[in-house]
């Protein structure tokens, strides 16, 4: 059965969920961290998820990102349901459709700038005139000409997490999950990063989804979904 | 605002013009799984350098024991085999087990001739061999007499390499050759007169005295203390044979196995009238006592590759955990987890080349040094070696499956423990390893 039959389709929707329950069991306790959360996502939001330590934010990311399975409900990313995907399907599906921005960057730490953007289009098999084009334009596009053949350990992290931002563009995907992106950098590189994704939101329609504790990037989101104890608790759109 | 916007109007037209339509290239990939094993494996320098130091020293250890052994095994059949012996005879039936005159066979052209056209074999050397009482002045000693042909025993005994003094005996001649240590024994000069004394052929008396004509000194010890040679004829007339010999040696192609020669030969002989044997057959000791000293050094090379198991599987330990959490993310962003682990495998495999390599660059010099120059054994040990009838030197051996099946072994460790990671990367939870 299609269990968003009884929801409510919107058009242009790139990210649905219906009812999603995640329950995690320690001891003898059983830990609701997300419990019946359907929302909707449209293409080219710029949304904000916020709430407190244990409200789900990142349960949350992680189930719509695929990297981890609801206990109850459904996730249907650009209409296709992703919830019964076995894990190398999963894996494709996340290589084709989702960018990820990590809050400690995560890039490949022997890799330069270049080579870690370019890094996902190798694993869709571009070509390389293509991916290297394309990574060069989308390191520029973050402000990092100059730094596209140094190493992670040569960056500062601002100059990372931007690396980190073109890597998640750089395969195209429907939208970009970021947990909080900002959480380890300073006001200047925050300041700096939420310009970049902001720009590429408005001009590219890149979706963007992250969780945050930081007002600052909360103040520039269009959309902050508020979580508590696994559950919606608002829903704003500015 | 910042100084990317300004850029970025031109990137944005490069990305929108971009056709990113996926183009397979596994080869691209597989190149970048080897360019990220790679460079993964000096990410921690001093851990793989600590690895393939332990590589490389029991690389160096093993292959040279194992090369010191073999080389061993070799000059003990080589100068027993290759240059007395031979890789197969042809005896009457019985005779190996009851080696005395009266089971020698009859020497037939024919039989030699058809011999001689079997596949893999490139000569027929008879000979006649018996004891005799040697005699000289007022010293004797019971000595082997062998009955050669020299123009024929160019392969095999090689008088021509062997001889130290005077000259080498012709087929027919009635002088004799006697070995080094036996000259010294009776501390005779050349043309001196020996006298031997025996029992010949169905218990005829075998009398005699015999001009000496050259010396050989053989690297077997054994024989270079009690040999006389004679020609063929020479001998059959001291035993009473008439025209028998008590073996044939066969001489072997090159790059025939013995095995095979053996069995093209048995199927033209007539096996209840003869027997073929091949070396191992009739030297069972030696076979034995290479099989027996072999095992020692199986056990010690067997130690070594724990040590080497043990010093790779640590490092693969702690690269496992560290990394755990950047496997995540790979996984998280869309790598293949048998990729993933192909860049694992790459890197151990890796580390186990390059150890390797650097083992056999510096061992091979040492290998080679002592093949050219063997450590010569001396005092006791010398004696023990003489006494089993062995050249008292320990050389090295050049063999090239030495290193090729230490290296098979050291890779083949290498595979089994990169189970352990990839097993590791297979259950792998992207959101167990890291937050998103």
């Amino acid at each position: 059965m299609n269990q968003f039959a009884d929801y409510n389709p919107i058009i242009m929707s790139i990210i649905k969920t219906n009812n999603l329950e995640r329950f995690y069991t320690e001891g003898d306790v059983t830990v609701k961290a997300l419990n019946g959360v359907s929302l909707n996502i449209e293409e080219g939001e710029f949304t904000a998820i916020v709430g407190p330590s244990g409200s789900g934010k990142t349960t949350l990311l992680n189930v719509i990102g695929g990297l981890d399975s609801p206990t109850n409900g459904a996730v249907e990313i650009a209409n296709t349901e992703i919830t019964n995907m076995k894990d190398n399907e999963l894996i494709d599906f996340r290589l084709k459709n989702i960018g990820f921005v990590f809050q400690a960057y995560n890039l490949i730490p022997v890799l330069s700038a270049l080579e870690n953007t370019e890094f996902i289009m190798l694993l869709q098999n571009q070509p390389k005139e293509k991916r290297h084009a394309r990574a060069i334009a989308l390191l520029e596009e973050v402000g990092l000409k100059d730094q596209i053949y140094k190493k992670p350990n040569e960056m500062s992290g601002g100059q990372q997490q931007r690396v980190a931002v073109a890597r998640a563009l750089a395969s195209k995907p429907k939208f970009v999950l970021a947990d909080e992106p900002t959480a380890n950098l300073d006001s200047k590189s925050t300041g700096d990063l939420l310009d970049i994704m902001l720009e590429l939101n408005e001009k590219e329609k890149t979706t963007f989804i992250f969780s945050t504790h930081d007002q600052r990037v909360i103040d520039r989101a269009k959309r902050v979904i508020t979580l508590e104890d696994g559950k919606i608790i608002s829903d704003e759109t500015k | 605002m910042f100084g990317f916007k300004t850029q970025s109007q031109t990137s944005n037209f490069k990305l929108q013009t971009l056709n990113l339509k996926p183009q397979t290239s596994n080869f691209k990939q597989n190149i970048m799984i080897l360019k990220l094993a790679w460079r993964n494996l000096w990410r921690n320098k001093r851990r793989s350098f600590i690895t393939i130091a332990s590589i490389l020293f029991a690389v160096i250890f093993v292959v040279f024991m194992r090369a010191l052994q073999i080389g061993t095994y070799e000059a003990m059949t080589d100068g027993v085999v290759n240059m007395y012996t031979g890789y197969a005879q042809i005896h009457q039936k019985g005779f190996w087990d009851d080696q005395n005159l009266d089971n020698t066979m009859p020497y037939r052209q024919a039989m030699v001739d058809s011999i001689e056209n079997v596949e893999g074999v490139t000569g027929v050397v008879p000979r006649l061999e018996g004891f005799a009482l040697t005699s000289f002045k007022d010293k004797s000693k019971g000595s082997l007499i062998i009955g050669a042909n020299p123009e024929k025993e160019q392969q095999i005994l090689k008088f021509e390499t062997l001889l130290h003094q005077g000259e080498v005996i012709a087929p027919n001649d009635n002088r004799i050759m006697v070995s080094e240590g036996l000259l010294k024994y009776y501390q005779m000069q050349l043309g001196d007169t020996l006298v031997l004394l025996g029992q010949g052929y169905h218990g005829m008396s075998a009398a005699g005295k015999y001009a000496i004509a050259g010396v050989v000194k053989f690297r077997n010890p054994e024989l270079n203390r009690n040999t006389v040679i004679m020609a063929i004829p020479t001998a059959q007339w001291f035993f009473s044979t008439g025209e028998r010999v008590t073996s044939l040696i066969l001489e072997k192609e090159e790059f025939t196995g013995v095995e095979k020669m053996v069995a093209n030969v048995s199927a033209i002989v007539d096996l209840n009238q003869y027997e073929v044997m091949d070396w191992q057959t009739m030297l069972p000791e030696l076979v034995q006592s290479i099989e027996a000293d072999n095992v020692g050094g199986v056990i010690m090379a067997f130690i070594l590759y724990m040590i080497i198991f043990f010093g790779i599987f640590g490092t693969i330990l702690m690269m496992t955990s560290e990394r755990k959490y950047e496997f995540g993310v790979l996984i998280s962003i869309g790598m293949k987890r048998m990729k993933l682990a192909m860049v694992v495998l790459w890197e151990i495999v890796m580390l186990g080349i390059l150890g390797v390599l650097s083992g056999y660059t510096l061992v091979y010099p040492l290998i080679a040094y002592f093949y050219f120059n063997p450590i010569v054994m001396e005092g006791e040990m010398a004696e023990m070696y003489e006494d089993l009838g062995f050249e008292p030197i320990i050389p090295t051996s050049l063999d090239p499956s030495i290193p090729i099946t230490h290296a098979a072994v050291i890779l083949l460790i290498a595979f089994v423990l990169s189970i352990y990671p990839i097993l590791k990367i297979r259950t792998l939870k992207p959101t167990g390893s890291r937050r998103l």
